[in-house]
């Protein structure tokens, strides 16, 4: 499981798995039903006291996203997890907040970056005709 | 949660020719948790860590290990604890299986196997001897010697000092392995604050022989934030506020470390005339520096 931890920005280490394995659900780069590792291998993996580990999967757990099989492991659980819509709107709100103040320095306006934003889509999938259609109009 | 308390540390004071190292200590560790102690140099880290192996003894204030008197118990007190000092102090003489025969000796409980795969995974010479070793095998030594009778207690004074980062990565597996396979508990003296911020359940700051700040680590990350302050009014001289712990910036806009509430902090700013543009947890650095750097500078002033 990919996840990487900070120490320099200030949010708690346990806080900052419990994001990044919503993240990987809500992105399906862990799929429903998939086992998370368990405790010893996350926490030999980031080098992080066990116990942090025990915390980000139980506050997991009380959030529905992963559920426990007793004797096993910590599974993902079905269907996505009632905040993936919200997390997934802050993460790509992030994003799009750095894009318009960058856009702002370089004077683009909106709507040249919303023109932009298409033009690439259809660079990167050119076979997308509903999305060319799009811009040509 | 009822935690069985491996350590009891009440009241201790101790000095040395008159210089004070420790002052009224108190301490405990509970099973199963890992507890990190900061402080600068000469802070009395290590001088608290002898006190729990009965090394010292106590001159005011009492010291329970398993509920016993590590000075007057050694035996039941150091058969039962893995040590590594800061200095590895190991016998020059012996070759590393020496070593490894040499204490297993000590301990009924030393995991043959499990010192054999150490000392493969760190790629040891048996043969050697330990005054040919580098400084980092030395370490891996010592620390072999530390857990292989997979002891209760676990004390390491500053493992990762001096020591590059494959070293370090073995001293924290270790580390963690003791407390997931075994429920251990383990304590650790550093001066690498993110090597603290990472590994402790537990973190206690003991500066100028006093303990300053304990507690759960989330608990201590969450009673102090660092906020982003920007003023209407240029400030020559840091703005006085409420709470603040340190302050650096200039001019309008001020970056601040502080205890207590979010709250009581916006209520100072606000009545100065500022307004709060960011704030975070800190991190265990920042509340290091606010809490043990800032009387230093004072001081020495």
């Amino acid at each position: 499981m990919d996840i990487t931890i900070s120490v320099t920005d200030g949010v708690p280490i346990y806080r900052q798995i419990i994001n990044q394995v919503k993240y990987l659900v809500a992105s399906g780069l862990l799929q429903p039903g998939e086992e998370l590792p368990p405790i010893r291998t996350l926490a030999l993996q980031l080098k992080v006291t066990p116990n942090t580990i025990v915390k980000a999967y139980g506050d997991l757990e009380i959030l529905g996203v992963v559920h426990k099989r007793r004797g096993s492991g910590t599974f993902v659980s079905e269907g996505r997890p009632q905040l993936a819509i919200r997390e997934r709107r802050r993460v790509i709100e992030q994003r799009i907040d750095a894009l318009l103040a960058e856009a702002h320095q370089l004077n683009f306006t909106v709507d040249d970056i919303l023109r932009m934003v298409r033009e690439r889509k259809v660079v990167m999938n050119p076979n997308d005709h509903a999305e060319r259609a799009e811009v040509e109009r | 949660m009822e935690q069985t308390v491996v350590v009891d540390v009440n009241g201790l004071s101790r000095s040395f020719g008159g210089k004070t190292a420790l002052e009224s200590v108190s301490f405990r560790a509970a099973a199963g948790q890992i507890y990190g102690l900061v402080g600068a140099n000469g802070a009395g880290k290590t001088t608290l860590l002898k006190h729990l192996l009965g090394l010292l003894r106590a001159t005011t204030g009492s010291v329970r290990v398993f509920g016993l008197d590590p000075v007057r118990d050694p035996v039941g007190v150091l058969g039962r604890v893995g040590y590594l000092s800061e200095e590895r102090d190991l016998p020059e003489w012996m070759s590393v299986d020496e070593l490894m025969n040499y204490s297993r000796a000590f301990h009924p409980t030393w995991d043959v196997s499990y010192a054999r795969e150490l000392l493969e995974t760190f790629a040891l010479d048996p043969a050697k001897r330990i005054k040919e070793l580098s400084k980092g095998m030395r370490a891996q030594a010592g620390l072999i010697v530390a857990v292989a009778h997979r002891p209760q207690l676990l004390i390491l004074d500053e493992p990762s000092s001096g020591l590059d980062a494959i070293v370090r990565r073995d001293i924290l597996d270790a580390i963690v392995r003791a407390v997931v396979d075994d429920g251990r508990t383990v304590i650790f003296s550093s001066h690498l604050l993110d090597e603290v911020e990472r590994m402790s359940d537990h973190v206690t700051l003991i500066h100028q022989g006093r303990v300053t700040l304990s507690g759960m680590l989330d608990d201590v990350r969450h009673s102090y934030q660092r906020s982003h302050v920007r003023f209407a009014e240029h400030f020559e001289q840091p703005p006085v506020l409420e709470t603040a712990l340190v302050i650096e910036g200039g001019g309008r806009t001020w970056s601040v470390v502080h205890s207590g509430s979010l709250e009581q902090f916006r209520h100072a700013v606000v009545a100065r005339g500022g307004e709060i543009v960011e704030s975070r947890n800190a991190t265990l650095e920042e509340i290091f520096m606010a809490r043990a750097g800032r009387t230093r500078q004072a001081e020495a002033a």
